[in-house]
């Protein structure tokens, strides 16, 4: 199973959302003990929400708020995707991330489509035809 | 080690395994932490942490006067590049040749893998003891082979690494195809051939048929979730919905591919002479040639006819040729791929394969044959021991008569 692992950097100022060099270095060797594991699957870090934009859609209006955003202490800094045994592994490969101070992790599991009631599937089937070609797999 | 059966219930049975094979001069000068970062390495050790665990690591501890060092920082840096080193060593000898393959399979999931003697009972659908037995009796034919605790070299190295990817394909397949088992075991039994996969091209990057293992399954298992349709039925590749695709799979398949290749032009430019892909890459580099076409009618046919070729020169099978013709046929024609499935039908070994006289009925089909094409899917359908096929395949045959120039050729 997959789970996508969020960190919260909580950083006050943005000022302060690009990390030290050691905080670097000892994040990679994090990333590198993940892929060596055969655990990781994908991973990016996000640039800080002055740079984004937040798009709602109340009353059927697309509105685009430009960032930065209020609640610093709630703004994503990136994500890993990881595969896992189980909850229990992911939790464990978390709580290994060489962080400290205000930094939260969230882990959270990828829906796969078979997690989903049979008519949910259905729906997501854009195309379906009977099997014709014949082509072993 | 004074207290082995201690040891198992610590860690796992292959690093006991290892640590009873070690010649005296290679044992760890801290066996206890070397038997925990491998764990952790293997990340083996959360599923089995429990307070009588934690009991069982005191009384290890003072037993054997060591310290168990889980949070030993130094400890664990100067252990860091040995456990890498040892951890390959293990899937050697999980995987050694003189083991049955049954017994491989079995000791590499339990050693190396996370899972338990029952979830491989599950998986294969055999009785727990049995599995029990494998691993027993695998351990003792080690012990009793003499196997050295260490990675092969030379010559050797080439045919011990086959028997490894062997066994991590092995239960992809296993996964990946139902042949038996229950059913919420098969993604596990995939994602586990994955994860030692990817954990194998960590430690032998320089192994181009590697990244070619880890590419083929990737790409495989990417189109896991359109192999079946909402009603249970199989959905063949070209009829797949590739939407469904998992993309980043497909993405991480890629680049296993694009690091096969570029391990094989960094060889070729060192003076080898193995400059191309192995059969697991050439695999691969047809998944990827599927992968890379966003409709099935934009596959690169005449690619994939060639990679069939460069296959069929490596590790010549009638089933490899039967795909080539198929991939022939649908690059320049129907009539050129009949030419080929016409010379296999002497090949004692797919008398009773159900997919000879059903591509051969496709194209027969294809050619404005309609007689000839209802009495091959006939006789397919006779052949599959596939109720879902079967019904397929009967369609097909009686599509022969009342239409019979429908099919359009490709």
């Amino acid at each position: 199973m997959r789970f996508m692992m969020f960190i919260y950097p909580g950083v006050k100022e943005e000022a302060d959302w690009t990390p030290s060099a050691e905080a670097v270095a000892a994040m990679s060797k994090y990333n590198e003990e993940l892929t060596r594991a055969g655990v990781l699957l994908s991973l990016d870090g996000l640039h800080p929400t002055s740079e984004g934009a937040r798009i709602s859609f109340e009353g059927g209006k697309r509105r685009i708020t430009d960032g930065p955003f209020a609640e610093t202490k709630e703004v994503i800094g990136g994500y890993w995707m990881i595969q896992a045994r189980s909850k229990e592994e992911a939790l464990e490969w978390a709580s290994r991330c060489p962080v400290g101070g205000d930094v939260v992790l969230e882990v959270r599991r990828v829906f796969e489509m078979s997690d989903f009631p049979p008519e949910l599937q259905a729906a997501g089937r854009l195309s379906e035809r009977p099997p014709e070609q014949t082509m072993a797999e | 080690m004074r207290d082995v059966g201690l040891a198992e219930d610590l860690a796992q049975d292959a690093l006991v395994v290892a640590l009873e094979r070690w010649p005296e001069s290679g044992v760890p000068e801290n066996p206890g932490a070397w038997l925990m970062a491998t764990a952790k390495y293997l990340a083996i050790d959360v599923l089995r942490r429990n307070r009588r665990l934690e009991r069982k690591h005191e009384q290890l501890a003072r037993e054997m006067g060591i310290q168990l060092a889980m949070d030993a920082a130094d400890v664990e840096a100067a252990l860091d590049d040995q456990i890498g080193d040892d951890v390959l060593t293990l899937m050697f000898m999980c995987c050694h040749p003189v083991l049955s393959t049954d017994a491989r399979i079995a000791l590499t999931l339990r050693l190396l893998g996370g899972l338990t003697t029952r979830d491989i009972a599950r998986a294969f659908l055999v009785p727990e003891p049995t599995v029990a037995q494998r691993i027993v009796r695998a351990k003792r034919t080690l012990a009793a082979a003499q196997v050295p605790f260490e990675v092969p070299r030379g010559n050797e190295l080439q045919s011990r690494l086959s028997s490894v990817l062997e066994v991590v394909y092995l239960v992809f397949n296993e996964g990946y195809t139902a042949t038996a088992g229950e059913d919420w075991m098969r993604p596990a039994l995939c994602e586990e051939a994955l994860r030692l996969g990817r954990i194998l091209a960590s430690l032998a990057p320089n192994e181009a048929e590697v990244h070619g293992l880890v590419a083929l399954m990737e790409l495989q298992a990417a189109r896991a979730a359109a192999r079946v349709s909402s009603s249970g039925e199989p959905v063949l590749l070209l009829e797949q919905d590739r939407a469904r695709w998992d993309h980043l799979q497909v993405r991480r398949g890629l680049t296993a591919l694009e690091r096969a290749e570029r391990q094989l032009d960094d060889s070729l430019a060192a003076g080898s002479r193995e400059g191309t892909l192995g059969a697991y890459g050439l695999q691969a580099a047809i998944a990827a040639c599927h992968a890379r076409a966003s409709t099935a009618a934009e596959t690169d046919w005449p690619r994939i006819a060639a990679l069939y070729a460069a296959l069929a020169r490596l590790a010549p099978s009638p089933v490899v040729e039967l795909n080539r013709a198929v991939a022939v046929a649908m690059a320049f024609g129907p009539g050129a791929g009949l030419e080929l499935v016409d010379a296999l039908r002497s090949d004692p070994s797919l008398e009773r394969y159900h997919l000879l006289p059903s591509v051969r009925g496709d194209l027969l089909a294809k050619l404005g044959r309609p007689a000839e094409a209802r009495a091959e899917f006939e006789r397919a359908a006779g052949l599959t021991q596939n109720s879902r096929e079967r019904a397929v395949l009967l369609r097909r045959a009686a599509a022969c008569v009342t239409v019979p120039r429908t099919v359009a050729g490709p």
